[in-house]
């Protein structure tokens, strides 16, 4: 693990704060561009020669009081930021804050005094509760592990705590077997709540369940966070209880986060093609739509493989709206409504905000009016972070470059797309699913495009210049979080794209 | 359901060699163990046309997996089978499988129905490439040589939208996705083209675009190949999606039966009511509670009297002289190819359901 925080350079890049949302509640936790890489190692060196890219660079906050979902499929790297952001592991780069404390690079022993503000509930309400520990002994733990002697004495505490999640006090001394699963989760509620937690991040906490039980824990978790003011992360995959406890909701996709938004702006009006899909894909309980299945929209394939993520916009291997640009760049979370932020070139009810296309300026514009024309001068992000940022756009500009150059050709242009193609995927080492045309490009036309390529990186003149205009605009609407009221502000207003 | 079932109702069925393809007549299924006798399915009753699908729902511990089980054949393998007492009639295709001799289901099994599990990576041998699973699956009942098994395993694969299906044949299961395991076995369910599917919980480990995926697939090859389907599930959107009549179990036996648009738009019985009401769902406006099924599923040891959902059942009090703890219901005509057991009267049912249930949902 120590490898890998070493190797991580874009870390410390922050990302101004995001303070103008419709809702100003106090920011308990926030998260800024974490990562968390698993080193792959193998040989006899153990050398690492990867890293499962689990949690990619994520920024998020999360509001006193306010409930977060998290959805994503399996693999998409929620359960990992879940045990991240509550420190059960470490982050290989990015910065958390807990309530304005930088919790980052804590001890075990730093933590510890936190551990009574951060709570867990697990998914598996078979996994998370020791055999061999009666229910008693099981929430009575985080009492005697942080030395706190509550009033009236740890058994009445632990008492009143079964009794706020709803099972007896007479329970106390059985052992987890003699229970279901659904009292067994309110178990693991009870050991969580114990110690008043400010913050309790909860991984799939009724995936395990029934549906009528999943019902009961729902309502449950409902009227503690209404009791006891909680705030809640809620990881799960199932769309129609995320939405239902949620304030705002996280779409995660291979690692980042694609689209941020309050629930009923999400489920109205998705915006990100990923979203979209996501939600069409909910089975719904209702027999008169069934004919509508033309509404569907059914994605290709599976999620590829973190450890070699797509080029550009990771989603674009199963988009059915990817361009070329959506190859080549990253799209940057933007907020393109009041409290919707979105990572996507073409969203959805929304002009695009992909450089070639000429709506952009629009698009800028229109984004450009929700925050302070201060931001927008000040170009919003410091040091490593944006230089990291614009030497891949650089190359990214290369690429694109290449791309236009070779269909120059017109005899060969329908083999050479393919293989250009193929060397911007290959130049930044991610090809899970190579292009299936590139296999039919012959070598010498392939490395005819990889000559072009550099070419067009090497001359940076030229194209360089060409490209630099459009690429400032989307950078110009990729910042609209404003500072005020974080003393993070911008170092140096720096142009984009050079 | 089909005619023939509207002339029977529940429990009572007298005649023999049934018109519908699969038709179950008060099957029970019990096991006795030291705590006394587990009885998970106690007294079911349903038929399947072909081409058709039908939905088992209910909580884990309803008796819906062991029933399927009992269809197939699979209770009485090995030592296991003399722990399970099994009692009347599976008829498929004009054959009863029940006191049929191990051998003859064995030769049904695989060939005229078909399973798909819950989870393929315990229902596929980690040991055997997938190809190889589905050619002996396809030999077992073809005499045909092993390179032809294997071009036929390769057409499924490729039929169940497996890409690269002549390289895949030769990967092994944790090679693939669970999507992709998924797709693999349900082309190893289809290899002989059964009659009869019975998919338990096919789409439950899965996320949901790829559970998207794998019903368009189901309802493709049935289409396709003309089969019944038994769709097991807890899923009441998967149901909705794919059925064509439903079966709503409770502690072992059924509590309500339909066809899918009586039963989603008309339920009649307080447990269907519970379970629509503990879905949040995505296509209404978000109501601030759920209604929950208050309590948890019955012990099917002691199987509490008179109507098994009485301790759950909000309205238990409603029918006059006790009768839900004292008399078991039984299923009753409630509309067209509709049936359902509850105590309460219809005037009552229809109010509650309008009144109550249906503006929460």
């Amino acid at each position: 693990m120590s490898e890998t925080k070493k190797t991580d350079t874009a870390a410390k890049a922050a990302v101004p704060e995001q303070a103008s949302a419709p809702d100003e509640r106090e920011v308990l936790l926030k998260v800024e561009n974490l990562t968390k890489h698993f080193p792959i190692k193998k040989g006899i060196l153990r050398r690492q020669v990867g890293a499962v890219k689990a949690v990619d660079g994520i920024d998020f906050e999360v509001r006193k009081g306010e409930t977060l979902g998290v959805v994503g499929e399996s693999g998409c790297g929620k359960s990992t930021m879940g045990r991240v952001i509550t420190r059960l592991q470490d982050p290989t780069g990015g910065k958390i804050s807990f309530e304005g404390q930088d919790i980052t690079r804590l001890s075990t022993g730093e933590m510890r005094p936190l551990r009574r503000d951060i709570q867990m509930i697990f998914q598996d309400p078979y996994g998370s509760l020791n055999p061999r520990h009666t229910i008693g002994s099981i929430v009575s733990a985080p009492f005697r592990l942080q030395g706190v002697e509550p009033e009236g004495g740890v058994k009445k505490e632990v008492q009143r705590l079964l009794e706020l999640v709803g099972l007896s006090p007479e329970h106390y001394n059985r052992y987890p077997h003699e229970f279901s699963g659904g009292q067994r989760q309110r178990i693991g509620i009870a050991r969580a709540l114990a110690l008043k937690p400010k913050l309790v991040v909860a991984d799939e906490p009724v995936s395990a369940l029934d549906v009528s039980i999943q019902a009961q824990v729902v309502n449950l978790m409902d009227d503690l966070q209404e009791e006891l003011g909680l705030t809640y992360v809620i990881i799960a995959h199932d769309l129609s209880v995320v939405r239902h406890v949620s304030d705002r909701i996280a779409v995660m996709y291979l690692g980042k986060i694609v689209e941020l938004a309050d629930r009923n702006a999400l489920y109205e009006a998705p915006m990100h093609p990923y979203t979209k899909a996501l939600m069409s894909a909910v089975p719904v309980p209702d027999t008169t739509r069934r004919g509508q299945k033309s509404e569907r929209i059914l994605l290709r394939g599976d999620v590829p493989s973190p450890i070699a993520p797509p080029s550009g916009c990771r989603f674009h291997t199963r988009c059915w709206k990817a361009t070329e640009i959506c190859r080549t760049t990253e799209p940057q979370l933007v907020e393109l409504k009041p409290g919707q932020r979105v990572a996507c070139h073409h969203p959805e009810n929304f002009a695009d905000q992909a450089p070639q296309d000429t709506v952009l300026l629009s698009a800028a514009k229109e984004a450009s009016e929700l925050v302070p024309d201060t931001v927008l001068s000040g170009g919003s992000q410091d040091g490593t972070g944006s230089e990291a940022d614009s030497r891949s756009e650089a190359e990214s500009e290369a690429k694109s470059e290449a791309a236009t150059g070779t269909s120059a050709e017109p005899e060969q242009e329908q083999e050479q797309e393919p293989g250009s193609k193929t060397e911007a995927v290959a130049e930044s080492e991610a090809a899970p699913e190579p292009e299936a045309g590139s296999e039919g490009a012959s070598d010498k036309e392939q490395a005819s495009a990889a000559e072009e390529s550099g070419s067009g990186a090497g001359s940076a003149s030229g194209p360089e210049a060409e490209a630099a205009e459009p690429a400032s605009s989307p950078e110009a609407a990729g910042d609209p979080e404003p500072v005020s009221g974080s003393d993070d502000a911008p170092k140096s207003p720096k142009p984009k794209g050079e | 359901m089909t005619e023939l079932s509207k002339t029977e109702t529940g429990d009572e069925a007298t005649a023999k060699a049934p018109s519908a393809f699969l038709e179950v007549r008060d099957l029970k299924v019990h096991f006795p163990t030291d705590d006394g006798i587990v009885k998970s399915v106690d007294g079911l009753s349903f038929s399947v046309e072909k081409g058709k699908t039908l939905a088992i729902v209910g909580e884990s511990g309803s008796g819906k997996s062991v029933t399927s089980l009992a269809v197939m054949g699979l209770h009485r393998l090995g030592a296991r089978g003399k722990n399970v007492r099994m009692s009347g009639e599976i008829w498929l295709n004009g054959k009863e499988l029940v006191g049929a001799s191990p051998d003859e289901v064995r030769r049904l099994r695989g060939r005229e129905m078909a399973m798909i599990f819950q989870d393929p990576l315990s229902a596929m041998h980690p040991y055997y490439k997938v190809g190889d699973q589905i050619v002996e699956a396809y030999r077992v009942h073809h005499k045909v040589s092993k390179k032809e098994a294997r071009k036929r395993a390769v057409e499924m694969l490729d039929r169940v939208g497996i890409p690269e299906p002549a390289k895949r044949v030769d990967g092994y299961p944790h090679e693939f996705s669970g999507g992709m395991r998924q797709r693999a076995m349900i082309a190893m369910a289809l290899v002989n083209n059964p009659e009869l599917l019975i998919a338990d919980e096919p789409t439950t480990a899965l996320d949901v675009t790829v559970q998207a995926q794998i019903l368009d697939l189901i309802r493709d090859l049935q289409k396709e190949f003309g089969s019944a389907v038994i769709m097991i599930t807890h899923d009441l959107g998967v149901v909705a999606e794919i059925a064509d009549d439903v079966l709503v179990m409770y502690g072992g036996r059924c509590v309500e039966r339909g066809t899918a648009t009586e039963v989603f738009e008309k339920p009649q019985h307080p447990y269907t009511w519970g379970l629509l009401g503990s879905m949040p769902r995505i296509d209404r406006e978000t109501s601030e509670r759920l209604t929950p099924v208050k309590g948890q599923p019955p012990s099917l040891i002691n199987v509490p009297s008179g109507c098994a959902f009485h301790p759950r059942c909000p309205y238990a009090d409603i029918p006059a002289d006790n009768v839900s703890r004292t008399v078991r219901p039984e299923l009753e005509l409630v509309g067209a190819g509709h049936w359902s057991a509850c105590h309460l009267s219809a005037e009552d049912r229809e109010r509650i359901w309008t009144e109550e249930i249906a503006p929460k949902l």
